[in-house]
């Protein structure tokens, strides 16, 4: 079996913190991490090669920055890593970088059996890129997988997550799926694995060598845009109490019945 | 598209301002000029006006418009799951008609499935102009592929404008196939929609946890968004008449690549957190699996479902399923009652949405109050019971 796995650096969200005065985030020295739900993907990619043997191929696409995640996924196990950075590749939206990952994936990983995605990247919250590349490479997606019931070479049967329930699906392989967090829990990276990621070599892919339609990556790939960011605009309103002598209660209570509950 | 950001280094001081108002963390100064990392750029132009010395410029190219004429109307995406429209088509179809009247063109809806002959006329009665549908018992289920399919030739056929389809987990999988297919941009999770002054669709939608908000706009027809659900209004009934169009469709059987061997819809204790009006969350505040069920019961008296924080989950009090934020579900109650959590900035992304915010907590200076309509400073232990004993 052989797995890809996708994983975006993200900044990582407990260290940003808001500005008061500009009402803007501060992000100056936020470190980044794996996103978290990739921590999941990577963590069932393994889980299911050491089930059935194979390989699990991680691939990112970012600036150079991006070789840290890729050495914390090598100390976790996974056998090989495709750091995919180019400039041109610069201010790419969803569409763009799931033609980019896609071409990558065509073009650096033969025999492709399942990709495995986060369900969504939490600084832009899309969850657009897994169903992308899945329609690149022309393979069925599942998405917000809470369990992999089943896997053979052929197929696989998945428990995905619904609004009002779940769904046990099955579909022939290669195939394309999007994790949740209470897929799994994931492991710790052994020592063995940091000396082997310390002192790895990481493959960089350049949009050269996918032959990438230069129409087609980073900004000028990407149909949309951003016109504008704002603050949204605080609610008035707020009431703030101190609870004494069931205080708290009666506001409750007297919110409740202005709302109709009770 | 090309966008272009410029300094310039005749002008610039170096005052760090642009640094500031940057929320990507793109732009530092390097030897006292501003210098832009074009991979965080998102180009959304927040550093020009903070600019005092006029240094910094944006060039925005004119979008190519000469292929828009050729698509017109503006389609809502009609979920369904056995002959029963989702509540969020209703939504859409409120939303949509107005920005249809403010683009003087026609509503339309697009059903696929095995029933959906039936619905037209519910939902003409709710403004709709046009339904477009396809009944075929090969669409029983949702299949990725084969609803792609079919909306590809939709939209190849009929050219609209823009199309809406419901953040569900069903509209979260068959917008972005659609979109890579056709190659035209999406824009994720929406929670507000409206038209500019060139026509194009302003697509707003929350951004790193709902701490800023950013406006999309697309350069390519049709466009597409999801947008969340609980947001936009329920269309008002209207009596009114509309046309019934059958959609032409090549799919077969070998079209249909994925298959449903269950549906297990969740029991009444774990119902689903996204489309339930009341939500008691739970935080690290409440202390133990045992306290919680004070909270349990507080949901059960007011007829609403658990949501939970991270702290909650990972101290293994609760299963995942409720959690609510970044990590865990997005909801959008009527009200939202947080007991014993503090705030933090990845819990309020997934609900500083709710209409309103009831929060409980001991320390006066929890961030949760920064988004609550109504804040308790007190302990749940003491407000919780004395809650119950009153209702
Ligand atoms: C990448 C990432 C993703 C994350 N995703 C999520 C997510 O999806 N959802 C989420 O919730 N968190 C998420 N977190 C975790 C988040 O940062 C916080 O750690 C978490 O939300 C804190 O939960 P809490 O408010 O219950 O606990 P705490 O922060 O410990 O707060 C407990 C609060 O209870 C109050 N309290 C204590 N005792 C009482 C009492 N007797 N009466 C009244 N009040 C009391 C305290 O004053 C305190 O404010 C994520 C973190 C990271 C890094
Ligand atoms: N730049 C990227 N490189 C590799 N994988 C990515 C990238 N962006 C997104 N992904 C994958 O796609 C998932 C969804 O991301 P998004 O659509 O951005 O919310 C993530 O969880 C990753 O698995």
């Amino acid at each position: 079996m052989n797995i890809v796995v996708c994983i975006k650096q993200v900044p990582d969200t407990n260290d940003v913190k808001i500005d008061p005065q500009t009402n803007t985030l501060i992000r100056s020295g936020v470190p980044s991490i794996i996103n978290p739900f990739d921590e999941n993907a990577i963590e069932e990619g393994l889980r299911i090669k050491e089930k059935l043997g194979g390989t699990v191929t991680v691939v990112s696409m970012g600036p150079p920055q991006v070789e840290s995640c890729l050495r914390d996924a090598l100390s976790l196990g996974v056998d090989d890593v495709i750091l995919v950075t180019d400039r041109a590749f610069a201010g790419a939206d969803t569409l763009a970088t799931s033609y980019t990952l896609g071409k990558t994936i065509e073009k650096y990983v033969s025999n492709c059996d399942l990709i495995i995605f986060g369900k969504q990247a939490i600084d832009g919250d899309t969850a657009q890129v897994g169903p992308g590349v899945a329609e690149y490479l022309g393979i069925p997606q599942m998405i917000y997988v809470t369990k992999v019931e089943e896997i053979t070479p052929e197929k696989i049967v998945v428990k995905r997550e619904l609004e009002e329930g779940y769904e046990i699906v099955e579909s022939k392989l290669p195939a394309a799926i999007t994790v949740l967090k209470g897929i799994n829990t994931v492991r710790f990276p052994s020592l063995k694995g940091k000396m082997k990621a310390k002192s790895a070599t990481i493959k960089i892919v350049t949009a050269k060598d996918i032959e990438a339609d230069e129409n087609r990556i980073g900004l000028k790939g990407s149909p949309t845009w951003v016109s504008k960011i704002f603050t949204p605009p605080v609610k008035g309103n707020r009431q703030i109490i101190k609870d004494e002598d069931g205080s708290g209660v009666k506001a409750i209570i007297s919110k409740l019945k202005e709302l109709q509950v009770i | 598209m090309s966008k272009q950001i410029l300094i310039l280094k005749d002008k610039c001081k170096g005052c760090n301002l642009c640094v500031k108002a940057c929320s990507f963390g793109a732009i530092s100064v390097v030897e006292k000029i501003a210098v832009i990392d074009a991979a965080k750029c998102s180009y959304c132009g927040a550093c020009e006006p903070a600019c005092k010395f006029k240094a910094i410029e944006i060039k925005v190219d004119d979008i190519d418009r000469s292929s828009f004429s050729a698509y017109k109307g503006l389609w809502v995406y009609g979920e369904n799951r056995d002959g029963v429209l989702a509540e969020v088509v209703y939504e859409l179809v409120g939303e949509g008609r107005k920005l249809a009247d403010k683009l003087k063109v026609e509503l339309s809806v697009v059903i696929i499935g095995d029933k959906t002959q039936n619905l037209a006329d519910d939902l003409f009665s709710y403004g709709v102009d046009n339904v477009y549908y396809i009944e075929n018992k090969l669409l029983k289920d949702y299949d990725t592929n084969s609803y792609t399919k079919i909306l590809e030739e939709a939209i190849e056929a009929h050219k609209p404008e823009i199309v809406l389809f419901g953040a569900t987990s069903e509209g979260r999988s068959v917008a972005p196939r659609l979109a890579a297919r056709v190659k035209t941009g999406l824009t994720a999770d929406c929670t507000a929609l409206d038209i500019t002054a060139d026509g194009d669709l302003a697509q707003t939608r929350p951004a790193f946890g709902g701490n800023i908000m950013a406006t999309i706009l697309c350069r390519t027809r049709p466009q597409l968004s999801t947008v969340r659900p609980h947001v936009m209004q329920k269309a008002a009934k209207l009596a009114k008449k509309g046309k019934k169009i059958e959609l032409k469709s090549t799919i077969v059987e070998k079209d249909v690549v994925t298959k449903v061997l269950e549906f297990i819809k969740e029991t009444r204790e774990n119902v689903n957190l996204t489309e339930s009006d009341i939500i008691i969350g739970a935080g690290r505040g409440v202390g133990s699996e045992e306290n919680l069920k004070l909270i349990h019961q507080l949901a059960e008296k007011l007829g609403g479902v658990v949501g939970a924080s991270r702290a909650c989950v990972d101290a293994g009090w609760i299963d995942h399923f409720h959690q609510v934020g970044q990590t865990g579900k997005t909801v959008h109650p009527k009200i939202y009652i947080a007991c014993g959590i503090s705030g933090a900035i990845q819990h309020l992304a997934g609900m500083s949405s709710s209409d309103i915010i009831i929060a409980i907590n001991k320390d006066a200076d929890a961030p949760i109050f920064n988004v609550a309509d109504l804040g308790i400073v007190g302990d749940v232990f003491t407000i919780i019971p004395a809650l119950l004993k009153s209702l």
